[in-house]
């Protein structure tokens, strides 16, 4: 029975393993995704042991997609979630290999919608160079779910001598960022509010396996990157100063933050410091290795806007400060609960 | 209390106008102002137009800022802040 | 963005910074109340207290809606929704705030109720149009500025017969609470006052004249940018020099006027009328210093729809918010910051409202800096 893709619905039958199920599979997710060890068609994804790339060690990462809406400027939940993976695994130094994407599916939920998320999932998966192995669908009742919920698991490999760590940053260490704050979730924030641009703002959701191993390739001692996804900037320095038992000196001048995207946290009472961004990185490296890295970074297509924003210091409070752009000092605290817009 | 922000009226649509703030652009209410026109800039409150903002005002309040800055000797800027920029 | 990025230049920033550590005389200290919350979100987020030289001290003021409302009045907000399931239309800023039985708004829509978090007031008119089978109540707080947009509000709802729509109103006034610090029994140690920016665009400068001359302290109004706040800090120590204490002066000239804005505040006052007194958090109860919804309107007035009856809430044990609101405590001298009151799980409201100044020290001061200032005090 062919699949109605332009106007069907997800139902309860296609997550109880019978054939309609095995059609699903088979018209989306191994049609799209399409690569010798899916097209193995079994329960689980088989490979060779990756031992003639210089690597010592293995990288496995996970992420859960829930984001709404679905489909924003910029990407949509499945680039999100191949994205999102795959820098999870580059963050420690790992080329990414193979990911598994686990789907679950909310009954009455567009095939029509299905069919472009996995294709957007195809498309990212090739572009960072990565292939989706292996999978699974679930169908939960109307009401239960929130059209689609993916997760993804990563697998990667790290190169002999590279260890990347949120715990080795140093006093004396340099601070960098591959580029714009506030991006994506003003991207997101922005259509639920109804705010307008006049160029349009996207999300920055991307693979950054590439801006990594050419960082890599430049600096292999550098000591801890880290994507500043939910809480921004601001929540994952914090991370990374309680990790590495360190403080930060920021230059919130220094701090990249696109024009429109200023204006949208002002215009919604928001700091962008706070905001998920979804295709950038934060490099903390020997300060001997900055020009270097700068140099390769901003030599990226996804790093053209890298800048040098701060500085490690001793700190045993463990606390990020920056000077404002007024030349005042304030602090950047982890965020707290959800950032909610104020009035006041 | 009472966040408001200044933004450009790029056009007037009966009882709302659209505004821009730095290339965003916004609907908001004109109920609580007068005898605004496109291009005025206006102060922008929980969705409400709140006041028109009076360029030249604004002109005369930068030229008092700068005039803070004129030194009669003693100490200087550099002594009256601690840190430099990173 | 214009009018914005030229008020926060940091080469003016160190121009006035050089002249207030000039012009303040050395013998002398300087305590200036900020009265609204919103200043003391820029001096926080600016770092503008390290910019002033030591004998210039910001002493923060009751200007935060949303930290002066009593818990009561949220428990009845609450007994809205729960008792009567209402769709409650509240700003961002009190979801976290911690009622009488510390639950705040956010939990209690965790809990199934329907609250939902609007930009503005016709948000919650909308709301209304497309719920018409269901109550929708408007949480309307906020001191003079954010009161027109919900006069604008009833007025449209009374228009289209909107029968569903209601408001909430715990609308409170600027002067009188202004009153209450500068008449205070134990008499407040402040020399003078930075005016709120936008409270003023509405109801003018001349409603601080009367204050500053009976009580002699200088009041300027500051705009809302850094550098507003640290011109009008130089304004205020120039007049205090100058012994010109019963003088009301305006930096904020490109938005504020004497008359303030007749046609916001014509719609307020045909839509609502004084209280005869309002319980204030910290401050008590002060007469005429609250507005209630007028007769005309009463149709639209939740608390005549609603009736709800908050138990009387006694403050968590050790919470210093009501001294700290009547600028009288600094959030470090509270035995409960930052051991058991954190925004995590915050004990008054000072530390919820982004505006109180308990969360501005927590996010933005709480570092060495602030340590040593406390003591040197």
């Amino acid at each position: 029975m062919k699949l109605n893709l332009s106007s069907g619905k997800v139902d309860m039958s296609h997550g109880s393993g019978g054939r309609a199920m095995t059609n699903l599979i088979q018209a989306l997710f191994v049609k799209y995704l399409d690569n010798d060890i899916l097209r193995q068609g079994n329960d689980g994804a088989s490979f060779d042991m990756p031992i003639d790339m210089g690597a010592d060690r293995m990288v496995m990462a996970t992420d859960g997609h829930v984001i709404s809406p679905l489909f924003f400027p910029g990407g949509d939940i499945g680039s999100l979630a191949v994205h999102g993976t795959v820098n999870d695994v580059a963050m420690m130094g790992a080329k990414p290999l193979y990911l598994a994407a686990g789907f679950i599916l909310e009954e009455g939920f567009p095939l029509t919608d299905l069919e472009s998320i996995v294709a957007s999932m195809a498309s990212a998966a090739s572009a960072a160079g990565v292939a989706i192995v292996t999978g699974d669908t679930k169908v939960v009742e109307k009401g239960k779910g929130d059209g689609v919920f993916i997760t993804t698991t990563g697998v990667g490999v790290v190169a002999e001598g590279v260890n990347v760590s949120g715990d080795r940053a140093q006093a004396g260490d340099v601070v960098l960022i591959s580029g714009s704050m506030g991006d994506h979730g003003i991207a997101i924030l922005s259509k639920r509010e109804h705010l307008e641009f006049d160029t349009a703002i996207e999300s920055d959701s991307a693979a950054l396996n590439g801006l990594v191993a050419d960082m890599i390739g430049a600096a292999p001692q550098i000591h801890c990157l880290r994507d500043p996804t939910r809480g921004g900037l601001a929540t994952t320095l914090n991370e990374l100063a309680a990790q590495s038992g360190v403080g930060m000196q920021l230059n919130e001048s220094a701090i990249p933050v696109k024009r429109q995207v200023a204006a949208a946290c002002e215009l919604l009472g928001i700091d962008p410091l706070y905001v998920a961004n979804e295709g950038k990185l934060i490099a903390i490296c020997a300060e001997e290795d900055t020009v270097n890295l700068l140099g390769v970074m901003r030599g990226h297509p996804l790093g053209r806007d890298a800048a040098v924003i701060g500085r490690v210091l001793e700190d045993r409070h463990h606390l990020v400060q920056m000077q404002t752009r007024l030349g005042g000092q304030r602090l950047v605290d982890w965020l707290v609960g959800e950032q909610l817009p104020r009035i006041c | 209390m009472c966040l408001a922000i200044p933004a450009e009226l790029i056009s007037i649509n009966g009882a709302d106008a659209q505004v821009s703030l730095g290339g965003v652009r916004k609907t908001v209410s004109l109920a609580l102002v007068d005898d605004v026109a496109v291009g005025d800039y206006v102060l922008i409150h929980v969705g409400y137009a709140l006041n028109k903002i009076s360029p030249e005002e604004a002109q005369k309040t930068l030229e008092l800022f700068g005039q803070a800055g004129m030194l009669e000797g003693g100490a200087t800027e550099e002594d009256m802040l601690g840190g430099e920029a990173l | 963005m214009k009018y914005v990025d030229e008020f926060r230049d940091q080469r003016q920033a160190r121009a006035i910074a050089a002249a207030i550590a000039r012009e303040a005389k050395g013998e002398r200290h300087y305590r200036v109340m900020e009265f609204c919350g919103g200043h003391t979100h820029a001096i926080f987020r600016y770092g503008v207290q390290g910019l002033m030289p030591g004998n210039v001290e910001f002493v923060h003021g009751p200007g935060c809606p949303v930290c002066v409302l009593p818990v009561g009045r949220l428990d009845e907000a609450m007994q809205m929704v729960e008792r009567h399931d209402v769709i409650l239309c509240t700003y961002g800023d009190m979801m976290r705030v911690p009622g009488g039985k510390r639950r705040s708004l956010m939990q209690v829509k965790a809990d199934g109720a329907d609250i939902r978090m609007v930009y503005s007031t016709q948000d919650a008119l909308k709301v209304a149009r497309e719920n018409p089978e269901r109550q929708v109540v408007f949480f309307a707080i906020g001191f003079e500025t954010t009161t027109p947009p919900t006069a604008v509000a009833m007025k449209q709802a009374q228009a289209e017969g909107l029968r569903n729509f209601s408001v909430f109103c715990n609308h409170v006034l600027t002067p009188p609470a202004l009153g209450a610090i500068l008449n205070a029994e134990t008499p407040i140690d402040v020399d003078a006052f930075l005016g709120p920016s936008h409270v003023s665009t509405v109801i003018g400068s001349s409603a601080y004249e009367p204050f500053a001359e009976k009580y002699r302290k200088p009041i300027v109004i500051a705009g809302f940018e850094p550098l507003d706040v640290m011109q009008s800090t130089l304004m205020v120590i120039r007049l205090l020099n100058e012994g010109r204490l019963n003088l009301v002066e305006n930096e904020y000239t490109r938005a504020v006027t004497r008359e303030g804005n007749a046609k916001a505040q014509a719609l307020v006052h045909e839509v609502f009328e004084p209280r005869d007194s309002f319980e204030w958090r910290g401050l008590g109860l002060i007469p005429e210093s609250a507005l209630q919804i007028r007769a005309g309107f009463s149709g639209f007035d939740a608390e005549r729809r609603f009736p709800v009856q908050a138990q009387p809430v006694t403050e968590a044990k050790g919470c210093a918010c009501p001294e700290i609101l009547r600028g009288q405590k600094k959030p470090l001298d509270c035995k409960l910051f930052g051991t058991v009151c954190t925004p995590e799980n915050p004990m008054g409201s000072c530390m919820v409202s982004s505006e109180g100044a308990c969360a501005a020290y927590w996010s933005y001061g709480r570092h060495c800096h602030d340590q040593s200032l406390r003591a040197a005090r």
